[in-house]
């Protein structure tokens, strides 16, 4: 159970981010003023996939609360870290940023000190 | 080449919109964490216990800052790649780490430490790349 909680949390925070981040860069630059903010709010309830991305979070939340309630955060935390590497690869292939060795060795390191730091 | 990030002003303004985030979610996670504590009733799959735990004014402050931070992360997302958003803002493990000890006395282990050296170094490596390298044409117009 706990397997299947994992990849149902992984693959909603992958999708959501995704998601999120395809529609912002069509999106164009925002702001974070009170104004800006309350624009991205009324953009998320337009572009039907930033509401399925907010839906991803919200299934990626409840599946991580599903999980520290029966494991360690100790395991929770890292295993949700996973996703960063999908994410990572992603990011590349799907959204086209380009990832650079300085890029790609940080991300590694940020892997590696979350994993340290949940265990 | 219309890449938002060659002005200088556009990478500014993408930190201070990290800064934003972190501060948001840090003193969401915190008066969440403060304000669950308060709350007598486990809360499990009832959703109205979900409900009831928000009447608590620290659960409530939480709730509105986390909510304000995915607003800000999302609008975070229209400036930079996704590649990078995800290592820099994993400051904020280290930055829950520091609030846990200070404000709930939580021991961080040696471990630990090691693990926010790593993620200090490779949000630092990830930060110093440029923040937005999506070719134009991704962008819209």
């Amino acid at each position: 159970m706990k397997w299947v909680l994992v990849a149902v949390m992984v693959c909603a925070t992958v999708l959501s981010d995704l998601l999120q981040s395809y529609e912002m860069k069509r999106a164009g630059e925002q702001t974070v003023s009170a104004r800006g903010l309350a624009r991205v709010l009324h953009m998320i309830v337009q572009r039907r996939l930033l509401i399925l991305s907010v839906a991803c979070n919200a299934v990626s939340f409840f599946a991580f609360m599903a999980l520290v309630q029966t494991e360690p955060v100790s395991f929770a935390v890292p295993v949700s870290a996973s996703s960063f590497v999908l994410e990572t690869l992603l990011a590349k292939f799907v959204l086209h940023e380009r990832i650079g060795s300085r890029r790609a060795a940080g991300a590694l390191a940020v892997l590696a000190g979350v994993v340290l730091v949940g265990g | 080449m219309t890449n938002p990030i060659a002005r200088p002003g556009a990478v500014l303004k993408t930190y201070f919109v990290v800064l934003l985030f972190l501060a948001l979610r840090a003193v969401g996670n915190s008066a969440m964490a403060w304000g669950m504590k308060q709350v007598p009733e486990r809360v499990s799959m009832n959703p109205a216990l979900y409900l009831r735990a928000m009447l608590n004014p620290f659960v409530a402050m939480g709730v509105a800052a986390l909510i304000l931070a995915l607003l800000t992360r999302i609008a975070l997302l229209s400036l930079a790649d996704l590649s990078f958003v995800l290592p820099v803002t994993a400051i904020g493990y280290v930055i829950m780490a520091f609030l846990g000890k200070v404000l709930l006395h939580e021991t961080v282990t040696g471990r630990r430490w090691l693990g926010t050296v790593f993620i200090f170094a490779g949000a630092a490596l990830v930060g110093s790349t440029a923040p937005d390298t999506t070719p134009p044409k991704e962008h819209a117009q």
